[in-house]
């Protein structure tokens, strides 16, 4: 059975880790290669790179970083933020990540993710959605299909959460698997970094929306939540970075915990029943 | 270890740097190349890829590379194919209109409706068929898969083992010196690693 995946997220800056895991005496704690094998030895079943860094000269670094992780780590990688469009897709791909998770970009020129699933599958793109609940009445719609209208719930964020992109979350999630998405990346600004667990509604309503995997994302805050977002969230991985970097619980812990509630996961240690 | 010509073939489809990657841990230098004569000489030959049927067999085709891989197989030499390097292996795709290599007869079918597609993660596998590149890996062991369709090969004593995903169907074959996966390898941490490994034995034993 296929079994749902656990994905620890590393927020890169200039090429370091930022939030280090903080209960392993790893030589550097900001070295992406040490933290993405740490994390692999730990039973993680994907690793997603997010370049956060401002600058202009990124890219370079951050195909630097993809380069040095993929010499050692063999578990898949997706890696996101600011990818600007198919070049860049290109240049992660040939670094050695395996998804290219795609934002901004995509927003501003759907086409992108068209292109760039053309060329390279659907299996490595990756959209990622910033979405925020709508609390008051949303104004015009600046786009006719995909914008907000009376019945929106979630509004789009585009550049790391900064800016309303007046587009209804969930008919941009329909909309990028459509265009073809392979995957999505559903992080709810509302919950996120808030460790109370994630938008279960917002998953479960883009989720059961798409005929793709969905990523849940924003807001673990202990095991729990990680269960919630797979069976009332009908999530197929979730993504989580505080409760794995600041030694809250590891990941074997939260397999275990997956397991005895009946999620399908994948054992740490190889199974030795031997042939049948 | 004895150092062999291994030959990477190279026609822009796909992440090549981890299954290189991963045959270096093994202890050998593969090439990736799109050179007919380099596949034709190599010892053995590692064909990879994902993405779109048709788009491979056209990039296959452009580069002149489909007789040259016909004609390693045909030599009995060690072949590794991995994912769209599997179904490329097989007669007619659903995906698309060009046909495959033809090295196999049975068709890639389209994994059946009302599932997640791609099947994509960790599933486990069941071994139906022992072979030396599937040597110490437990039956039951998890791979990373990422796929849309299937291969449905004609002979059953092809299938080397098989997953289950809506329905169950063949996840990897093996004949003579021949092996390929639908999942991929590279990417499943340290069994994904021992298969690589227990290729490269197996084509040093046969070199």
């Amino acid at each position: 059975m296929l079994t749902k995946r656990i994905i620890p997220c590393l927020d890169v800056d200039a090429g370091r880790v930022v939030k280090g895991v903080s209960f392993v005496n790893l030589r550097d704690a900001g070295d992406p290669k040490e933290m993405a094998s740490f994390y692999d030895e730990e039973g993680a079943d994907e690793l997603v790179f997010l370049d956060i860094t401002a600058s202009s000269d990124a890219r370079e670094i951050m195909v630097e970083v993809v380069k040095r992780v993929s010499e050692e780590v063999f578990i898949p990688l997706t890696v996101g933020g600011g990818i600007r469009g198919v070049a860049d897709v290109r240049l992660m791909l040939e670094a050695g990540a395996d998804k290219v998770s795609i934002n901004t970009a995509a927003i501003q020129d759907p086409r992108i993710i068209a292109q760039a699933s053309d060329y390279f599958g659907s299996q490595c793109i990756v959209v990622a959605i910033d979405a925020k609940r709508v609390m008051s009445t949303p104004p015009k719609p600046t786009d006719k299909e995909l914008g907000l209208g009376p019945d929106s719930r979630w509004e789009v964020y585009t550049h790391g959460g900064r800016y309303p992109a007046g587009l209804d979350a969930i008919k941009w999630a329909k909309r990028s698997a459509e265009l073809g998405a392979g995957e999505l990346l559903v992080t709810s600004m509302d919950t996120d970094g808030r460790l109370t667990g994630y938008d279960l509604e917002l998953t479960r309503t883009i989720s059961e929306g798409v005929s793709i995997p969905v990523i849940a994302s924003g807001g673990a805050g202990n095991l729990e939540h990680l269960y919630e977002a797979i069976a009332m969230g009908k999530a197929d991985a979730v993504l989580a970075a505080s409760i794995f970097h600041y030694g809250t619980f590891r990941i074997s812990q939260a397999k275990e915990f997956l397991a005895q509630r009946g999620i399908p996961v994948r054992p740490n240690v190889p199974t030795e029943r031997g042939r049948e | 270890m004895s150092q062999l010509k291994i030959a990477i073939v190279d026609y822009q489809a796909g992440n090549l740097r981890s299954v290189a990657k991963a045959i270096e841990k093994a202890g050998q230098r593969p090439i990736i190349t799109s050179d007919p004569n380099a596949i034709a000489s190599a010892d053995a030959l590692v064909f990879p890829g994902q993405g779109a049927c048709d788009s491979a067999m056209r990039a296959l085709n452009q580069r002149g590379l489909t007789q040259p891989i016909k004609a390693f197989i045909a030599t009995g030499r060690p072949f590794l194919g991995v994912c769209l390097g599997l179904q490329l292996l097989f007669s007619y795709s659903e995906e698309g209109l060009e046909p495959g290599l033809g090295t196999f007869p049975g068709r890639v079918r389209r994994l059946p409706d009302g599932l997640k597609i791609p099947h994509m993660g960790w599933n486990q596998v069941r071994f139906t068929q022992e072979h030396q590149v599937f040597k110490d890996v437990p039956n039951g062991s998890y791979f990373y898969f990422v796929h849309s369709y299937y291969p449905d090969p004609e002979e059953a004593s092809l299938v080397a083992c098989t997953t289950t995903y809506g329905i169950q169907f063949c996840c990897a074959i093996a004949r003579d010196n021949l092996v390929a996966t639908q999942f991929h390898p590279e990417k499943s941490g340290t069994l994904g690693l021992k298969i690589y490994d227990n290729f490269i034995k197996f084509a040093i034993s046969r070199s």
